[in-house]
């Protein structure tokens, strides 16, 4: 496998509310290789986007990194941990090295401002000479599939959703970073133009080999375009691997949950499952397995300790914190031979 | 054939913006029969949540018929009006915004009841809510009676807005992306349960979505309706029109979404459109609304012709497309789909 630009170590993260400190994120680690797309699917309130939120250092006011280490990895090979840059480090580290795209485009756009003016403060805040910067984005409109003149000098409201969504991918790519984080990038926008996005994303990522850290509710989108998975459930990791492992080899029941959880197109009529009960409240979590209390599988020693993240038996890259892992995988064959 | 529930005829609706008038359904024919599961799909924009609301009676058509059981609204006594409203509902899509944050979910579930007067004391009117909460599985309902609408979870609250529904009982429910906004792991768990009150009370549901793969379960016995630009372009039996779709709009459809599963997904070959670009409804072109999209698109037929729901050989659906209609585009199967 390639080398790794982002190395993610015991991170937690809580929020203070006012019946005490909420732990959105509990001791989450990974590891973000060159070129690879990782995609985080949990259900709301699991924490995926407050870890994103986090590494990018842009937590509300609320919001606290509580330990954890963020080992970014230059192009030039130094090594720097991210949550200890300081501010204006920080701040030129953002955009050069790491962008984002948010769910819901016009959120995300000034505007009052013209696409071009947003473009040349990008350059002028990383020092990029104006014309340069044209040119780069320019170029980018185009590899979005955008009318680059028209749209360089269009206000927000004048594009539709799908085009302000590729907008935003093609400004984040602006400084050639090597990771772009993408928040439900496709979530409030419609099949055909979901596939536009995507197309356009697999394309860009072919030709400029960044790597993705990609967070969705939609395991079809994850099943699409990630290389690897991680399920998150209540701040945690509960399972990682790459996709077909996720897919057809799950060993959290929560994963699987998820999965028989979801309809397919392309599977005549089905049986499918909603997993029972509500998340737990991350004020005062469970004690041993977080999702014991919703778990189909769950035995006495769930309830007290809580299982590590460990490989599995048959593939070492791929981890998994459920001590019944094995009934789990094969319950999940039952299901695929129906 | 029994008498439908609703019945549109050749119905048109606009509405005005800015001194522009936007027609947002054209030439609609559709009709829901008792008991019936009626899908309709389609991306925003294309008229399902006008056409859901003019169903129940929420809006009304800018020109054709809506005929309710037979008959016009309007051939209704004042009496009878009344009874009609109470029969077809709607569930809206957004449970934060459809619930009073200032009622306890008991007082939520009373007033229709009260005022309605479908409850005679107190007493029952206590037993009909716990009743009701227990019908959608809200359960111990003492746990939920007291509770505002912000301690409930987003699901929750979809549960409370149908037994709100149910409290009337009626005949036809309009879900309107009911489910869109509740996580994907308790949307089954709503959806059985709309499938379980409609056979214990026999009532039919239009539910109304985005996301094809739900529409193909929530409706697999039942029918699926496709809109695009407010017109419906293909409808007939689920199986048929995911298995072996006749639009090309719909065959597009399809092809585009992807699918939980990496194999299937990354195996798809999306149709190439002619433009990624969804006309205004301001601007819809003449003849099919699809045409400048559409790779089988026929020159001088489908830019001048406006085509009609109909029946197609070799195909179980209606479909609004002269090509297909015609013979000329063959019937497709997704050797992905329909197994």
């Amino acid at each position: 496998m390639s080398e790794v630009i982002l190395s993610v170590r015991n991170l937690s993260v809580s929020y203070l509310a006012r019946r005490g400190r909420v732990r959105a994120v509990s001791n989450v680690s990974f590891e973000l290789h060159a070129g690879e797309t990782l995609a985080f699917i949990g259900e709301s309130g699991c924490g995926k986007s407050t870890l994103n939120l986090a590494l990018i250092r842009t937590l509300p006011k609320t919001g606290q990194i509580d330990s954890g280490t963020m080992i970014y990895t230059r192009r030039d090979g130094q090594q720097i941990d991210v949550l200890k840059l300081n501010k204006q480090e920080h701040r030129r580290w953002l955009w050069s090295e790491c962008s984002m795209v948010f769910q819901g485009a016009l959120n995300s756009l000034n505007p009052v401002i013209r696409i071009s003016d947003m473009i040349y403060d990008t350059a002028a805040a990383h020092g990029i000479p104006r014309e340069d910067a044209r040119k780069q984005a320019l170029d980018l409109l185009e590899k979005v599939r955008l009318d680059p003149q028209r749209v360089f000098n269009s206000y927000p409201h004048e594009l539709s959703g799908g085009m302000r969504q590729r907008v935003l991918l093609a400004i984040s790519l602006l400084l050639r970073p090597q990771i772009v984080i993408m928040d439900e990038p496709t979530t409030a926008v419609d099949i055909l133009t979901q596939r536009s996005i995507l197309d356009v994303l697999k394309e860009l990522r072919r030709e400029l080999n960044f790597s993705v850290l990609f967070i969705s509710h939609d395991l079809a989108v994850a099943a699409e375009i990630a290389d690897r998975i991680a399920t998150m459930y209540a701040g945690e990791i509960v399972e990682i691997g790459p996709v077909e492992e996720i897919f057809y080899r799950p060993r959290h029941a929560y994963t699987l949950a998820l999965l028989d959880a979801a309809p397919r197109l392309s599977a005549g009529a089905e049986e499918l499952h909603s997993i029972p009960g509500s998340p737990p409240d991350l004020i005062m979590p469970p004690p041993g397995c977080k999702f014991h209390e919703r778990c189909a599988f769950a035995v006495a020693s769930c309830h007290t300790t809580p299982p590590p993240l460990r490989p599995t038996h048959d593939a070492a890259c791929h981890l998994v914190a459920c001590t019944e892992s094995e009934r789990v995988l094969a319950a999940q064959r039952k299901i695929m031979r129906q | 054939m029994t008498t439908p529930l609703v019945e549109l005829r050749g119905v048109y609706r606009t509405f005005v913006k800015d001194r522009q008038t936007i027609p947002v359904l054209q030439d609609v024919n559709l009709s829901v029969q008792p008991n019936e599961i009626l899908c309709l799909v389609g991306e925003s924009g294309c008229g399902k949540t006008t056409t859901g609301k003019i169903i129940v009676g929420l809006l009304e058509a800018s020109a054709g018929e809506v005929l309710i059981q037979g008959k016009p609204r309007s051939a209704y006594r004042r009496a009878e009006q009344a009874q009609l409203r109470r029969d077809y509902q709607i569930v809206h899509q957004d449970p934060f915004a459809s619930l009073n944050p200032a009622h306890t979910i008991e007082q939520i579930l009373s007033f229709p009841l009260l005022r309605h007067k479908l409850v005679k004391s107190r007493a029952e009117l206590r037993r009909r809510i716990w009743e009701l909460l227990t019908m959608v599985d809200l359960t111990p309902p003492g746990d939920i009676v007291n509770k505002y609408p912000h301690q409930l979870s987003g699901g929750q609250r979809q549960r409370v807005s149908i037994a709100r529904t149910l409290t009337v009982q009626p005949r036809l429910i309009v879900a309107d992306e009911a489910v869109s906004m509740v996580d994907v792991s308790i949307r089954i768990g709503i959806l059985k349960m709309l499938h379980r009150l409609r056979d214990e009370f026999g009532m039919a549901i239009v539910f109304i979505t985005h996301d094809l793969a739900l529409a193909k379960y929530f409706a697999w016995r039942g029918r699926i309706g496709v809109m695009y630009l407010g017109r419906v372009v293909e409808l007939g039996p689920t199986p048929h029109v995911i298995g072996q779709p006749a639009h090309p709009y719909t065959r597009a459809l399809l092809q585009a979404v992807p699918e939980a599963d990496p194999d299937v997904t990354r195996r798809k070959q999306p149709m190439r459109l002619r433009s990624d670009d969804i006309p205004r409804l301001t601007a819809i072109p003449p003849g099919c609304a699809f045409h400048p999209r559409c790779p089988f698109y026929v020159g001088r037929v489908c830019d001048v012709h406006v085509p009609h729901l109909d029946v197609a050989e070799g195909f179980a659906q209606q479909v609004a497309c002269i090509p297909v209609q015609q013979g000329q585009l063959r019937p497709y199967i997704d050797e992905q789909a329909g197994g």
